[in-house]
């Protein structure tokens, strides 16, 4: 027994137009300063007024957004009492809006106590959409949400599939202006989403045709999108990639370059999409051995060699670092800028979070210790895994 | 030997495996809570069966079916039916998934428990060595 879970989505070019049948009275949107700057906040609001509703603003989100940021937000949206909460912007703008809709609807719940075990009847006062301005997090349709207790100086992966947003709107228009190394990290993080729904263990026949169709899209568009943010094509299709990416690991889960990336990336903060992106290959091979992975599936469905799991395996490493040649993306812990002696220094702690993410154990083949310490030095020296 | 599911020598068995399990020293290297598990009433049990376990730091300390459930007030309460301790005991049904899904029940700290993945992973491929004789 299982569950598929995913919101009702609007994509493609205009999608946004779908924000003016919106029936309700109050809007909320939460979003960030940036989203303010591009004029992207007016445009909603605009749609969201002609629909007839009565819309505030709070766009105080921060990258990497914080308990205590959530707990004002929340606070604001209960003296509007909005009866429609609209996250807009990347992954952090769309996992505050989740946690303030949250502890609106249940101010009785203790934010980081949020998990999938309870039930939280929401619903009650609002719903949710979704509007990401970035191709990468899939937050607008999944149940995750990550912030950081600034008290306390830690991160806290919270969730509950109540909190799969009602409506996602998967627009183009919002990332037609996004940088080329914003875009090159985000489709990372989406590439990385999409392997590790297919290969963890956990995966299961609902998710499977979403990861390898993002698969394909992301190898064929990102250099694309990429090279030329004005290409609106492959814009749209990097944008429907990453939504479908993410609904691929929202119904399965994700595996070791996640775990890798989460540590490199707490500990040295490095943005979330470079992280996971720079141990895919390195996973893959390192996973190649325990056969459960199912990389012939991948590399057949991509015109790869695929006679046995470890030729495939090969190739599409082979692949993930031809495309990251292609959207110049760092390829080891040493390129992101890292000395040696510092990687060093932190390479027990490294391995600590590594060791208890809670990725780690649907990934196909689990590291010990030991093991955990090799991946980082070979992701360090940029040299393939050969153990 | 085989040891029927659910009883003291079954648990004690699992205790026994766990001491012996390196992999689930180290998973479970930072744990510290004690369980009771309830195999509730129905198929082939015709009430209740509570089990204890307290883990500690990758070990098992001690480990007995519970004649007086007040005697302990264990951190967590694991509770299923039959069929789906079974499941969890063969391997079939991962057991976070199984909270998740609701099949299985917990009151305690969920968070302490979504910290302790492989520990649980672990756990679980102890009890698949156990040798177990499951009553129809």
């Amino acid at each position: 027994m299982w569950y598929f879970d995913s919101p009702h989505i609007v994509y493609g070019e205009d999608a946004r137009c779908v924000l003016e049948t919106v029936e309700g009275r109050r809007a909320f949107i939460v979003t960030d300063p940036t989203m303010v700057r591009l004029g992207f906040v007016d445009e909603v609001r605009r749609r969201l007024e002609s629909a007839g509703l009565e819309v505030a603003v709070f766009s105080e989100v921060e990258p990497e957004p914080s308990l205590q940021t959530a707990v004002r937000g929340a606070e604001a949206m209960r003296a509007f009492e909005p009866d429609w909460i609209v996250g807009l912007g990347g992954g952090s703008c769309l996992d505050a809006a989740k946690a303030m809709w949250i502890m609106y609807e249940r101010p009785d719940v203790t934010p980081d106590s949020i998990n999938p075990f309870d039930t939280y009847h929401l619903r009650q006062k609002a719903r949710l959409i979704t509007i990401p301005t970035t191709s990468g997090t899939g937050s607008e349709v999944t149940w995750a949400i990550v912030l950081t207790d600034t008290a306390e100086q830690r991160k806290l992966g919270l969730g509950t599939r109540e909190c799969v947003a009602d409506i996602a709107i998967v627009d183009p228009y919002f990332v037609q202006g996004m940088p080329a190394r914003l875009t090159a990290d985000t489709g990372m993080d989406a590439l990385t989403h999409a392997f590790e729904a297919y290969v963890n263990t956990w995966h299961n026949d609902f998710s499977d045709g979403l990861a390898l169709q993002a698969i394909k899209l992301i190898f064929t568009y990102l250099p694309r999108a990429y090279r030329d943010g004005r290409d609106m094509a492959a814009r749209e299709h990097m944008h429907n990639a990453a939504t479908i990416a993410g609904l691929a690991c929202s119904n399965s889960l994700f595996a070791l370059a996640h775990s890798l990336g989460h540590s490199l990336g707490a500990l040295f903060h490095i943005p979330h999409g470079r992280a996971v992106g720079l141990f895919l290959p390195y996973t893959i091979e390192y996973s190649a051995p325990s056969g459960a992975a199912r990389y012939a599936d991948i590399a057949r469905f991509l015109g790869l060699p695929a006679d046995d799991e470890e030729t495939a395996a090969w190739a599409l490493s082979a692949r993930v670092r031809q495309l990251m040649h292609e959207i110049d993306q760092p390829q080891s812990i040493a390129a992101l800028g890292i000395a040696r002696a510092d990687f060093d220094a932190q390479l027990e702690a490294l391995v600590d979070r590594a060791e208890s993410d809670s990725q780690t154990v649907t990934s196909p083949r689990v590291p010990d210790r030991g093991e955990f310490a090799r991946l980082f030095v070979y992701a360090y020296e940029g040299r393939p895994i050969d153990f | 030997m085989a040891h029927r599911f659910p009883s003291d020598a079954w648990i004690k068995a699992l205790c026994a495996e766990l001491n012996a399990s390196e992999a689930y020293a180290n998973a479970a290297k930072n744990w510290e809570g004690d369980f009771y598990f309830i195999v509730e009433a129905g198929g082939p049990l015709e009430k209740d069966v509570w089990l204890y376990m307290d883990l500690w730091h990758g070990k098992c300390r001690e480990a007995f079916e519970v004649t007086d459930p007040a005697s302990k007030s264990p951190e967590f309460v694991m509770s299923a039916s039959y069929e789906d301790w079974k499941k969890v005991v063969l391997g079939e049904l991962d057991p976070i998934k199984g909270l998740i899904s609701r099949r299985l029940k917990l009151k305690g700290n969920m968070n302490k428990i979504m910290r302790a993945p492989q520990a649980a992973k672990e756990l679980v491929a102890c009890c698949t060595k156990v040798e177990t004789e499951f009553p129809a």
